[in-house]
């Protein structure tokens, strides 16, 4: 055996590594192994790939500072960044992602060119033009999640033809390029279109539609690292990439079926922009609302309450708060549990991650499945900072632009409370019929401090029984 | 690349795509971000062609794009990783003893 087939050897135990660390994934309790498989995975692969023949001694130095300026920028990217801006932190990770696999293919084309077969240009084509896509895109997906961007659509006339028309100049690009390799300017051309359109594809998506284009911009970044592996035949590549690319693309899919809607629907529909605004019928209906004092005395005496989370939640970053609340009703012997839907918030799982942050034990946290038939026999639901995924119109009115998306039913519920700032319609700009109905009351206020107050009444109260 | 490669390569893409798709089926909806963040680190293996053309220098150029390379997915790579870590760390099952007598070790006020 020589050198490479050693290598190959230690990078064959690597993709073992990376397999198990997706099987231990599947349960909490395993969870963190998955990491440990994953890493030692990546250990080995990394050592291996140093033992690469024709690297230079000023080779290793190079390498050797720029894993160290990766890792000095890596560490506190890691460490410091707060849970509440995880969706804004993995899309800017997908950007570094994208960057690496679109410049080594940029690289790799001009060193091997001459070795390439008509398949290997196409695909190192499109690689390039993927890379630099979600290099762009990801970037504007961060860009919105932290508010640097507007959160809204961003639409002009003709969008769909002018993003399609950079797409045709891109594939055409790649195809002009597998037959002349040696025309210089081609490769970076198709990177620069590939730049432009992961700008123009994130531009008018909406911040409600981000989990689905985070699973996705996941599932181009593992696309791209395989069609690496094609070219440079490298298996590892090929398997780390298609592992990634299955996971993006499932979560894609849980997502869009989450929200009943499509991918191409997601991407080039502009949810909310337009035609939402029409649709929605503008009977307002009268409301009711209520005291801090009122929904507190109510909950404290509710035998069960299902808090309902929603990106309102994590903005006014009230997760520990929510959790002390929930901690002082379970000392009044109320069982609450929370209701997550699959699409609450900025990416997938984003709730989870909140309330776990928050020290909320993950049985309390509970998928729309698992709750739905439960809200019938449930005394109060709170429901904070979510609003689309609450609509009942989604269930009946065939006019509305969420009609047939799953949602909580949270208005089967004896009695229900909304936390809300205000009546302005939520972020499709959708009249949420659940605010009208008559077993609904608004608590008005900041989410936050709302919760706050509900737990000095909860708690207040009972030491002033108790003492 | 010859055509026997290229079948082998479809082969190990179609299989490791496969178990893929299997093994997150299974992952519940509760743990969807740290497995975005654990694959975001896995999609960082461009590292290791990155650290071969950096290390190689055949031209500047691609040294200079090696280079980048090199750093992002370092930073892809470790940042992933502990991050991942540090969410699941936070999952935790439910301590408080429910019925007298356990022990419970919750610290939290």
């Amino acid at each position: 055996m020589d050198r490479m087939n050693w290598i190959e050897l230690a990078y064959l135990i690597a993709a073992l590594g990376f397999a198990l660390s997706l099987k231990w994934m599947s349960q909490a309790s395993t969870a963190r192994r998955g990491v440990l498989a994953g890493e030692i995975g990546f250990g080995i692969a990394i050592v291996a790939t140093l033992f690469w023949p024709g690297i230079t001694g000023t080779g290793y130095i190079l390498i050797a500072v720029a894993l160290l300026i990766g890792s000095a920028i890596g560490v506190p990217l890691g460490l410091l960044v707060p849970m509440t801006a995880m969706p804004q932190r993995i899309a800017l990770s997908h950007a570094f992602g994208g960057l690496a696999a679109g410049l080594i293919g940029i690289a790799h084309f001009f060193l091997e060119r001459e070795h390439f077969s008509k398949f290997d240009l196409g695909v190192i084509g499109i690689e390039i033009a993927l890379g630099m896509l979600v290099f762009t895109g990801s970037l504007m997906a961060a860009g919105k999640l932290q508010e640097w961007l507007p959160q809204r659509p961003i639409v002009y006339p003709l969008q769909n033809l002018v993003n399609a028309a950079v797409l045709a100049a891109a594939l055409g690009l790649v195809i002009f390029q597998v037959f002349n390799p040696d025309q210089d300017w081609a490769v970076p051309a198709i990177a620069a279109l590939g730049l432009v359109f992961g700008v123009f594809l994130i531009i008018p998506i909406g911040g409600a539609d981000m989990p689905t284009v985070i699973a996705l911009l996941n599932a181009y970044a593992g696309l791209s690292a395989a069609a690496l592996g094609f070219v440079l035949d490298s298996k590892l590549l090929i398997v780390a990439g298609a592992l990634d690319g299955a996971s993006g693309l499932i979560l894609a899919i849980i997502m869009c079926r989450a929200m009943n809607r499509s991918f191409s629907n997601v991407l080039f529909g502009a949810f909310g922009a337009t035609d939402a605004v029409g649709s929605g019928t503008q009977e307002q209906g009268t409301y009711r609302s209520a005291s801090v004092d009122e929904a507190a005395d109510l909950m404290k005496i509710a035998s069960s309450v299902v808090i309902v989370p929603g990106y309102g939640m994590a903005v006014a970053q009230a997760q520990h708060k929510v959790r002390e609340l929930a901690d002082a009703l379970e000392k009044e012997g109320v069982d609450v549990r929370f209701a997550i839907h699959p699409v609450a918030g900025r990416m997938p799982g984003h709730m989870n991650v909140l309330l776990a942050e928050a020290n909320v034990p993950y049985e309390q946290l509970l998928d729309m499945d698992e709750i739905n038939s439960d809200f019938a026999q449930t005394d109060v639901v709170l429901v904070l900072g979510a609003n689309d995924v609450v609509n009942p119109a989604a269930r009946h009115d065939k006019g509305s632009p969420i009609y047939g998306m799953p949602i909580l039913d949270v208005d089967k519920a004896q009695t229900i409370f909304v936390v809300k700032r205000s009546m302005r319609a939520g972020f499709a700009g959708i009249e949420n019929e659940l605010f009208f109905n008559e077993k609904t009351q608004m608590v008005f206020g900041d989410a936050k401090s709302v919760v706050a107050e509900l737990t000095s009444e909860v708690t207040g109260q009972r030491d002033a029984i108790g003492l | 690349m010859s055509s026997d490669v290229i079948i082998t390569s479809l082969f190990i893409f179609m299989l490791a795509a496969f178990v893929g798709f299997e093994s997150i089926r299974r992952i519940p909806k509760l743990l969807h971000t740290p497995l975005m963040a654990l694959t975001n680190a896995l999609s960082a293996i461009a590292l290791v062609i990155s650290m071969v053309i950096l290390g190689q220098g055949h031209t500047t150029y691609a040294q200079v794009l090696g280079f980048i390379a090199v750093v992002a997915s370092s930073i892809n790579l470790v940042g992933g990783f502990i991050i991942t870590d540090r969410m699941l760390k936070m999952f935790k099952p439910r301590e408080r003893a429910p019925k007298p007598g356990a022990g419970s070790e919750d610290g939290v006020a």
